[in-house]
């Protein structure tokens, strides 16, 4: 598959696609349960998971549609496995109801949207980020969703690993968004192999079968079901349930139901936000995107610089919850003239942005969304309207 | 005080109950029927998982004491099928309706036959939608009236037991609410096989059904289900026609074939020993 050599602090390094990172991300963190339905351009996870599971002991399946994949992978969950599925817009589009049925019984898994445009069938072969807001109001009902991001091979495998890490601490569905330039991109990839031990648990009840209610939340809020099968009888159910975990309709449960399904993620968001800054601390001009799109940003920046232009880069980690606070506070801290938002399609990660800066600062957007990958120099050419202006 | 049955030790019967079921409704027999059938093989109620989709037929996770999981319409199949790869000890049980199983579910239902992966499929037939209030299902018989068929339907139904024959079920068998010592007997024996079961369960749904087809009592729709059970011994001699609306009960097909988590479990195995090589 790679080319494997060591690192010079004894990890293994090598040479792969974006796809193939996330897979070993993915049994890094101890991912033993993968059920996927093929589609470009997130194949190559399948494919490699299949490969690899088996030899770990772990169970790869290729059901009969996403809607099943994504119901095999949250009944491997709720047996006790770390369990994900990868898929790429069309999919996502068919596992939103049981996504939602997985926020609602809190069950940790991780959902990989290699994107590609839409709508429908879209443009199977070429990147886009247009499903940016899908990941956060896809399903339908009030939820609070979780989506993490990479622009780096590295990047992909270490955020695959941190999806797995929160999908855990919050019991919850995690998205990965990638694309497709990140998805099938080769770069350096120095694995985190020191042990083969998978690094994120399962977390299991203190409490006595007897006295268990699998929905009494500890103080952060978060339930974490017990695997089916140990001694735990409870019930799962999509209805709104009380703590027990059977469907009620008296309004004070409803209404504890869905606020901590809500507040579990909302008040622990700092947890999740991660970012990365290039060149913010005197910047005049800061660029905000993620994926492809914020790699054409870091080569725009660095052109900006050379030219003594004061150009800067958020690159998002984490795109829902929005991380408007650490945002702000980099904004604050730098001489801010105009926030530019970098994206592969026609604006959807400008619209938390207006609301986070609701007309403080000035917003200009640079969209592409003809298939292609952003240009460094389209980057340039609105940052350099916007010091003209 | 009250004499508690032994079924009661399977129900969650302190704080569920009443239950959902309209009364006269087939659907608290086959709980029961699966209940006995669980406690006769001496299962544990740790190694059971009930998975259900949604419909009134779905509705029974709430009530018994195993691990339950009331999922999503028609999806009761997949989920139960991740649950069944991660645990192949345990005893899957699916629950569904003919609507669940055969319309929306029933991509999944062919599937998990296919594969003969150990799961008890319980298909509770009715006839109709039931949650939803009368809606014509893939089951509901040439003629017969549903809210969406208000002039009779025209759409021709789907017979289960072929369905799940063709697709390659190991395990398949009919029977009635009304039998219902035989429907113990068939849950029972859908319970120790390895592979992929199917039990279809005549039921009935005197509130919608019945009143909308002039059999509003249950004892009128238990005593179709008695008046028109052809034990398929018995059928095997008899004419197409002659079996027109009739219930051809009995096992279909009892076969030993490997299942699907063994034949996943020896794919392992030789992929590993391949490695150690
Ligand atoms: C995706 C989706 N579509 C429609 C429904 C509405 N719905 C709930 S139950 C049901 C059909 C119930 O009929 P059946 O499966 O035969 O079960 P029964 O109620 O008769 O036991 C429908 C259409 C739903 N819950 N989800
Ligand atoms: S509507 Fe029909 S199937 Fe549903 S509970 Fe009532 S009688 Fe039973």
């Amino acid at each position: 598959m790679a080319l494997n050599r060591i690192s010079s602090d004894g990890h293994p390094l090598m040479f792969v696609q974006g796809n193939e990172a996330c897979v070993q991300g993915a049994l890094h963190a101890g991912c033993r349960f993968f059920a996927g339905y093929p589609i470009t351009p997130s194949t190559e996870i399948a494919e490699g998971m299949a490969r690899e599971l088996p030899k770990l002991g772990g169970t790869f399946i290729q059901m009969e549609d996403e809607i099943a994949s994504i119901a095999a992978i949250i009944g491997a969950s709720a047996a006790g496995a770390r369990s994900m599925t990868a898929t790429s817009g069309p999919g996502i589009s068919l596992m939103l109801e049981n996504i939602g049925f997985a926020y609602m019984i809190q069950m940790p898994i991780v959902v990989v949207n290699v994107q590609r445009g839409g709508p429908s069938t879209g443009l199977p072969t070429k990147l886009s980020q247009s499903d940016t807001m899908q990941a956060r109001w896809g399903t339908h009902g009030d939820f609070t969703s979780i989506a993490l991001a990479a622009s780096t091979v590295q990047e992909v495998y270490d955020m695959t690993i941190r999806a797995f890490e929160v999908a855990e601490h919050f019991s919850t569905p995690v998205f990965l968004l990638l694309d497709e330039l990140i998805g099938h991109m080769r770069e350096k990839v120095v694995l985190n192999k020191h042990d083969n031990q998978a690094v994120v648990k399962h977390a299991f009840p203190e409490i006595p079968p007897e006295w268990y209610l699998p929905y009494t939340e500890s103080l952060d809020l978060v339930s974490h079901p017990a695997p089916f099968g140990k001694g735990y009888r409870y019930n799962m159910t999509g209805l709104v349930h009380d703590r027990a975990g059977f469907p009620t309709s008296i309004p004070a449960e409803i209404t504890e139901r869905l606020e901590t399904l809500r507040n579990k993620i909302l008040k622990h968001k700092r947890e999740i936000w991660q970012l990365r800054e290039y060149y913010t601390e005197d910047a005049k001009y800061v660029i905000i995107a993620y994926g492809s799109a914020a790699r054409a940003a870091r080569g725009a920046v660095e052109s900006l610089r050379l030219k003594k232009t004061k150009a800067g880069l958020i690159d998002l980690k984490s795109i829902w919850p929005f991380p408007d606070e650490p945002i702000k506070e980099i904004l604050d801290r730098c001489n801010i003239k105009s926030v530019i938002v970098a994206e592969n399609n026609m604006g959807q990660l400008i619209h938390p942005v207006r609301e986070m800066l609701g007309g403080s600062v000035k917003i200009a957007s640079v969209n592409r969304y003809d298939g292609h990958p952003l240009e460094p120099q389209e980057i340039i050419n609105v940052v350099k309207e916007e010091i003209y202006a | 005080m009250l004499e508690l049955s032994d079924v009661h030790r399977y129900l969650r019967w302190k704080k569920r109950f009443p239950t959902v079921w309209c009364p006269g409704c087939g659907i608290g027999s086959i709980m029961g029927a699966i209940i006995r059938a669980v406690m006769d093989l001496n299962i544990s109620k740790d190694d059971v998982a009930l998975v259900s989709g949604i419909g009134c037929s779905s509705r029974m996770p709430v009530y018994v004491d195993f691990n339950t999981l009331h999922t999503t319409h028609g999806r009761a199949i997949p989920f139960a099928t991740g649950i069944k790869l991660v645990r192949p000890d345990m005893k899957v049980i699916v629950v569904s309706g003919d609507g669940d199983a055969l319309a929306i579910g029933g991509n999944h239902f062919i599937h998990a036959a296919r594969r003969n992966i150990g799961i008890t499929m319980i298909l509770i037939n009715n006839s109709i939608y039931g949650m939803t209030g009368g809606q014509v299902a893939p089951t509901t018989p040439l003629g017969a009236f549903a809210h969406t068929m208000p002039y009779g339907n025209i759409d021709p139904d789907f017979n289960p037991v072929e369905l799940a024959m063709a697709a390659g079920a190991t395990f398949v068998a009919r029977s009635t609410v009304y039998s219902i010592v035989q429907t113990t007997n068939y849950i029972k024996k859908a319970l120790q096989h390895q592979g992929f079961s199917l039990v279809e369960i005549i039921s009935q749904c005197p509130v919608l059904f019945g009143r909308l087809n002039k059999m509003p009592d249950p004892k009128q729709l238990l005593k179709w289900q008695k008046d028109n059970s052809i034990p398929l011994a018995k059928a095997k001699n008899m004419s197409p026609e002659e079996l027109e609306g009739k219930i051809i009960t009995g096992i279909f097909r009892e076969e030993d074939k490997m299942e699907y988590t063994q034949r996943y479990a020896e794919l392992v195995k030789r992929v590993q020993s391949e490695l150690e090589d």
